[in-house]
């Protein structure tokens, strides 16, 4: 009696599956949802680029009939090949000089007091969340006068003017983070202020400069709202506003595959943009530095 | 190697705040010698100030004759050890302490050398290729020291080098602090707001208060001879007692009874014109439990009842603590001493009279006591200015 009696006993007093593996149970619920919501766009964009036009709307997930004639035929005009070398020129230099400007300016305050600190913080702030949109037209007047309509410094100057503010926010967080001690130690130690900064401050600071850099260059590279309306030609049209040219092999032909193809060629440089520059951020590495 | 001089230096930031205030300091050539002074009290400012790091508003400061004012850190050559150690997180042992030789253009053979000299004194050598992050705090405290000595310089400053160690680390490393001075004869700033640190490791200390200079001297003599109630109070652990009393006819009036001065004490207060409503300080090994008086050294002292409080047996030592009425003192030193220890709001345990008695002191928790005081060692203070009435300097 007493053996039969000993697991009904168990049964109650032992947590139930479900509140012993509840916690990872609900948060891998949770992961996977999360994870099906940003990848099956991503998945089904993918699939779409591998199906012929007569299956496109086939309603089917996986493709029936797979192909690279979408693949191939982007990279046969050079409408595409031309709009990825633009795509990609514009955003590097582009990055390149608001990381370096931007550096420059969170560095400064982070560090200094110096007259308008504020201001300078507060106009930054105001410029990025102005609404974008309403630029447009004024800028296109402007470049147009400018000669610098249809142009890559056309499309990289607007650029630079609304990821400085994300640059400057982003990298003077991490450049708080850094102790100051260690620049005044680098000073005793006989370093001048060049030395400190490219010997001590830079090498501490370089994971937040590679993270603002991989935002930067997303931001620069997803842009359709500039490249749409400050380019006309392929001299400067970027892939975003190139997608919208893409015709099918007729006139009526429906482009969605090309179109499609051409979107999954465009994640491929952010995707190797992010595996290149992960490795260097680490987290942790002032660790060390101060008592702690 | 050198010898620095601070004439009328005096810090005034823009906003008003004076954290120095015309300082005088001559420190010789050699000389190992400690800023302290509660948090606040411009001690920091001042090494900042020697270092570089701030600019002097006023007063000049010279390093072996020259003055300094306007040379950049960098160009005074001389090598600094933070509180917090300020190592560089990116490079190892060996980088950190060849950093300074590196900026100098020093060839690599002797910045090897100089590294592995400056690691054996310090006992790094099997620590120079790792990172600071995987150190202890000790080592990392060594790192900075050994960064400092690497390059000879003029002079070290050191800004409270020990105060993140714990306890038992703290005293090894203050030994080891004390012998590498004297090992390389180099000039030393130290600042510390610990008075045990002042006064075992310098040959010379200045007190500080909110940027005044309150006294310099040798410990032993800031301790015997403090110039006024703040040196008085913030020197010596536990600190001196401090009473009200009234002086007349060469006898003092007290809570712990009626003291007659000695002749060398009523002379002392004599020259310094005292008023007739004073402090009284008595430090507490100046006590010891009356039956282990001899009655010939009775009669220079003062004899007194009271009840023991608290009794904490040290084993060399017994400290017996003691409720004593009266005791209220309205002093802004004393207030600023109370708040900086931390006692401020402690209450009635404040208030007790602390005194150290012999270890075959018969005293015992809650029973009634004879205790004696020496009368010679009692110190008068003026309750206005704070001036040590009997100061003999």
């Amino acid at each position: 009696m007493a053996i039969q009696t000993a697991p009904d006993q168990d049964q109650w007093t032992r947590p139930s599956i479900w509140t012993r593996w509840g916690p990872k149970a609900r948060w891998g619920l949770i992961d996977i949802l999360v994870i099906a919501y940003a990848i099956i766009p991503v998945l089904w964009i993918v699939s779409l680029s591998f199906k012929t036009p007569s299956t496109l709307s086939d309603k089917s997930f996986i493709p029936n009939e797979w192909t690279w004639d979408n693949y191939i035929n982007i990279f046969k005009t050079t409408d595409f090949i031309q709009a990825l070398i633009n795509s990609i020129g514009i955003a590097l230099i582009a990055t390149l000089i608001a990381v370096v400007l931007g550096t420059m300016a969170a560095y400064a305050i982070a560090r200094l007091d110096f007259p308008g600190k504020r201001i300078l913080v507060g106009v930054s702030l105001m410029i990025a969340m102005f609404p974008q949109v309403s630029l447009v037209s004024p800028l296109f007047d402007m470049e147009r006068s400018l000669g610098l309509f249809d142009t890559w410094p056309g499309l990289i100057l607007p650029y630079i003017t609304f990821a400085l503010p994300l640059a400057i926010y982003t990298l003077s967080a991490f450049f708080r983070e850094i102790p100051w001690e260690l620049e005044k130690a680098a000073k005793m130690d006989g370093a001048t202020p060049g030395q400190a900064f490219r010997k001590v401050i830079a090498p501490l600071a370089a994971p937040g400069v590679f993270t603002t850099a991989i935002l930067v260059f997303i931001f620069c590279w997803n842009d359709f709202l500039f490249a749409i309306s400050l380019t006309s030609t392929n001299e400067s049209r970027t892939v975003p506003a190139a997608l919208q040219f893409f015709t099918g092999a007729s006139y009526f032909e429906d482009p969605t595959g090309t179109t499609s193809a051409a979107a999954v060629i465009i994640t491929i440089p952010i995707i190797i943009f992010v595996l290149f520059f992960q490795r260097r951020i680490v987290a942790g590495l002032t660790s060390g530095a101060v008592k702690g | 190697m050198a010898e620095i001089v601070l004439d009328k230096v005096t810090k005034r930031y823009p906003d008003g705040a004076l954290a120095v205030s015309e300082a005088n300091i001559e420190i010789a050539d050699g000389e190992f010698i400690i800023l302290v002074g509660p948090s606040g009290c411009g001690k920091s400012t001042m090494l900042n100030m020697i270092a570089g790091l701030e600019d002097i508003s006023d007063g000049e400061l010279r390093i072996d004759g020259q003055r300094v004012n306007e040379k950049a850190p960098k160009d005074r050559d001389i090598a600094m050890v933070f509180q917090s150690y300020a190592l560089y997180p990116h490079m190892s042992v060996r980088e950190n302490m060849a950093f300074p030789l590196r900026l100098a253009k020093v060839d690599d053979a002797t910045v090897r050398a100089k590294v592995d000299e400056a690691a054996e004194i310090l006992d790094l050598t099997q620590h120079l290729d790792r990172k600071p992050a995987n150190l202890s705090g000790g080592q990392r405290q060594r790192v900075a020291m050994g960064r400092a000595i690497v390059r000879s310089p003029k002079a070290f400053l050191m800004d409270e080098p020990l105060s993140n160690l714990d306890a038992k680390l703290r005293v090894q490393m203050r030994t080891s602090v004390s012998k590498l001075q004297k090992q390389l004869a180099t000039t030393t700033v130290y600042v510390t707001h610990d008075q045990t640190e002042a006064m075992t490791l310098g040959d010379r200390v200045v007190v500080l208060r909110g940027g005044l200079v309150q006294q310099i001297g040798s410990p032993q003599f800031l301790y015997d001879n403090p110039a006024n109630l703040f040196v008085a109070g913030f020197i010596g652990s536990p600190a001196m007692n401090f009473m009200p009393a009234t002086l007349a006819d060469g006898k003092v009036t007290s809570p712990l009874g009626d003291v007659t001065l000695t002749d060398r004490v009523r002379q002392l207060v004599e020259a310094a014109n005292a008023n007739r409503d004073v402090i009284m300080g008595v430090r507490p090994e100046h006590f010891e439990d009356a039956r282990l008086i001899d009655d010939a050294a009775r009669g220079g002292g003062v004899v007194f009842k009271s009840r023991v409080e608290v009794l904490e047996s040290m084993g060399s030592d017994k400290y017996a603590y003691f409720n004593v009425d009266g005791r209220h003192i309205e002093s802004q030193e004393l207030a600023e001493l109370a708040a900086d220890a931390g006692t401020a709001d402690a209450g009635e345990t404040a208030m007790a009279l602390v005194t150290r008695l012999s270890a075959a002191s018969g005293a015992s928790e809650g029973e009634e006591l004879d205790i004696w005081f020496d009368a010679d060692k009692v110190q008068l203070f003026d309750p206005e200015s704070g001036r040590n009435l009997t100061y003999s300097g």
